[in-house]
């Protein structure tokens, strides 16, 4: 037993040096954390490189703020206790801002408005409110805002589906076993422009849930307002409008 | 049959099953060992340790361990390393997650296989090896050994494809395995059942070729059915 | 880092209800499985060719691949044809439900079919001559003799594969169902709490799996009981087994 200690605590010093060392050499440098696997918003492109929506948004950020930004990218379940780790200092990732997320980490202000949408196979009749999704079977990935969504609002008279991976959920709503999804709405449009989702469509209006997107930081740490102030800036020059753009036809803002 | 240029996704998957697997046996094998040897011994708290690792894992569903050891282990790790005065983040990816969780279970069972194994070297063997003046270590290692080994590789093969197989529950996780590999064709190509199939067909030669080198090593372990057959 | 006990407390009667699916999906499929397991096993104990290559294929696959191909071949496979989703079956395939039990039954049957022919195997020849010697016909052997006899032996080991079935049900969870893995998960979506979850949860499966180690226990006792009875008083001799113990005490 005290062999594994005295391991244990070698391991640790090491590490922590090591730490230490990274650490001051990084006083400058703001390091970002995003997913990598969220299509349109931050994804990896054949060179390894992170590209997306969010991924432009930090760099003009960073632009506006004339800070010099790494962006690293982090598994998505270990997102935020690599933050408060400090193994970066902030998340640029399409997180929703949540109040069991305001527990342990700051947010800035929004950088994007997230919404929810029906996805329906076309020629499909359902009225997507209560009344007509009554008996249907509708589906959501696990663990996201729409997942909750389904099950605390139409728990009650839908079949709710609940899976491991958006591909899933499609795969099943390609097969007729799901007569709707719900989903986040922008990523979804770009799943409908792509040849997968040929034959199916937006149905209904969106649902706005006042899902707001925000970067993460931790508790109490300055970046906060120094990120909301360079997102008010780039909104107001016209920078965001642009990368905006680029991605879709609206404004998401 | 038409893989549609997702062939070298398979291959790249299955080589990722492999050494997963391989490198799971390697610390199962540690497990297993160390765990049979603590119910064997006169260390009541060890034998109680042993016990409670095989009752417990024997009874926890794979993929439970994986969820668990993936989304929770670095939670337990930093919370055991803070004891030790570490606060820094210590990060589990999903192959670390899946050999983890893997060797564990294969370890549980694995110790029921060396423990049997164990007691069925006569008590004879270790006192001919001591008589000979050889330490116990040696005696261990030369005579008592040896022979642990031809006894379990029947036992060890069976154990070998369970976890070949459980390693299809770290896709789960999000490794990129033969699994993974599988449902990014399918989420491309929409034609779930053909590649499952092809996935299901690579397991099959995996298993098949596990049941062939698991012949071998029997073989290899038993010098004395080797020279009668000539 | 904290520990949240209060969520388990707050989240087991949902956890209870993942439990109660778990226990069905593995006595649903756990029954088919038998029913399915039996005629495999006859086959396979034949000793026409013929007879035994099917069941053997059909072991071999469903041994050699992942319980998560099979499942995933049968609730995403089969809904890549168009005649299966046309088909009657449909409405049972478009169910996760039954596409579990379908796999899950599958699966068991190919395992529990090899215990079964090595315990029909183990039957001492002389009990199968004592029975044709008593002029049973084959299907009364079978029913009678070989059997009853093989569900004996084959009672141990197979209590084995029914905790290996229910760990095996954990991947209900991947194909939407809330078995108990699938609860938990949920639950962990929503309260970010997975080792205190996970912990819960397992604490059930080993509870489950002590209830079914403790009923088998008792079947294997109840079922071969003749190899648990102790002779209270050896007969003196050959009158005092004639005799009847009703009568005369």
């Amino acid at each position: 037993m005290m062999t594994i200690r005295k391991l244990f605590a070698t391991v640790a010093l090491v590490a922590g040096s090591l730490m230490a060392a990274q650490a001051a050499t990084a006083e400058d440098k703001i390091r970002i954390a995003t997913e990598g696997a969220y299509s349109p918003f931050n994804m990896v492109d054949s060179n390894g490189e992170l590209i997306g929506f969010d991924v432009e948004i930090a760099q003009a950020l960073c632009a506006q703020m004339q800070a010099d930004c790494d962006i690293v990218a982090q598994d998505w379940d270990g997102i935020i206790p690599g933050l408060r780790a400090r193994k970066y200092d902030a998340i640029i990732a399409s997180m929703s801002i949540t109040e069991e997320r305001l527990r342990v980490v700051d947010f800035s202000d929004k950088y994007y408005s997230n919404v929810l949408a029906f996805v329906t196979p076309e020629g499909s009749s359902i009225e997507v409110t209560k009344v007509g999704l009554q008996g249907k079977t509708v589906g959501a990935q696990r663990a996201t805002i729409a997942g909750q969504y389904l099950e605390d609002n139409l728990g009650d008279v839908v079949d709710v589906k609940l899976y491991d991976t958006q591909d899933n959920a499609y795969l099943d709503l390609a097969s007729g076993r799901l007569d709707a999804l719900l989903s986040d709405k922008f990523p979804a449009y770009d799943w409908l422009r792509s040849d997968e989702g040929n034959g199916f469509h937006f149905q209904g209006d969106d649902i706005d849930i006042n899902d707001e997107i925000g970067i993460a930081v931790r508790k109490g740490d300055a970046l906060k307002d120094k990120f909301s102030a360079a997102i008010k800036a780039i909104v107001a020059d016209g920078t965001y409008a642009k990368i905006n753009e680029k991605y879709f036809p609206f404004s998401i803002y | 049959m038409d893989l549609q240029g997702f062939g070298h996704l398979l291959i790249s998957g299955t080589w990722i099953t492999i050494q997963l697997a391989l490198a799971s046996l390697v610390v199962g094998l540690v497990f297993g060992l160390t765990g049979a040897a603590a119910k064997l011994s006169n260390n009541r708290v060890a034998r109680w340790l042993a016990t409670g690792y095989t009752t417990l894992v024997r009874g926890l569903p794979e993929l439970l361990l994986v969820l668990t050891i993936y989304f929770g282990g670095s939670q337990l790790l930093m919370w055991i390393a803070s004891g030790f005065g570490y606060d820094e983040y210590i990060e589990i990816g999903p192959f670390i997650a899946g050999v983890a969780a893997l060797s564990i279970a294969f370890g549980a069972y694995a110790t029921e296989v060396f423990r049997m194994a164990m007691m069925e070297i006569p008590a004879g063997q270790w006192e001919s090896g001591l008589a000979c003046g050889m330490s116990p270590r040696r005696t261990f290692f030369r005579i008592i050994l040896p022979q642990v080994w031809r006894l379990a590789i029947p036992g060890l093969g069976n154990l070998f494809q369970v976890l070949l197989k459980d390693t299809a529950l770290v896709s789960v996780v999000g490794l990129n395995d033969i699994m993974r590999q599988s449902q990014v064709a399918i989420s491309a190509t929409k034609e779930p059942f053909t590649f499952f199939m092809v996935a299901a067909c690579i397991y099959l030669l995996l298993t098949a070729a596990t049941t062939g080198f698991t012949m071998l090593m029997e073989w290899v372990a038993n010098p004395a059915a080797r020279e009668s057959r000539g | 880092m904290t520990w949240e006990w209060s969520v388990i407390w707050q989240y087991l009667p949902r956890l209870m209800e993942g439990a109660w699916l778990t226990l069905e999906l593995v006595l649903i499929s756990g029954l088919i499985g038998i029913a399915l397991a039996i005629p495999l096993s006859l086959m396979r104990a034949s000793s026409q060719f013929w007879l035994k290559a099917l069941p053997f294929t059909y072991i071999y696959f469903f041994r050699g691949t992942p319980l998560l191909v099979q499942i995933f071949l049968v609730y995403y496979g089969a809904s890549q044809f168009e005649f299966v989703r046309e088909s009657i079956l449909w409405p049972i395939l478009k169910q996760p439900y039954w596409c579990a039990i379908i796999a899950f039954s599958l699966n068991t049957a190919a395992y529990s079919a090899e215990l079964f022919r090595s315990a029909i195997q183990a039957i001492p020849v002389g009990e199968i001559e004592a029975a044709e010697a008593m002029g049973m016909s084959k299907p009364v052997q079978v029913r009678r003799i070989i059997l009853p006899r093989a569900f004996g032996i084959a009672l141990p080991a197979y209590g084995n594969e029914v905790i290996l079935m229910l760990k095996g049900s954990a991947l209900a969870s991947t194909i939407t169902l809330l078995d108990l893995t699938g609860m938990a998960r949920t639950i962990i979506a929503r309260t970010y709490t997975p080792l205190e979850m996970f912990l819960a949860a397992g604490l059930v499966y080993l509870a489950i799996s002590a209830l079914i180690i403790g009923l088998f226990r008792f079947m294997e006792y109840r079922f071969n009981r003749y190899q648990y009875y102790h002779h209270t008083d050896t007969p003196k001799g050959l009158d005092a087994q004639l005799r009847d113990p009703h009568i005369d005490q």
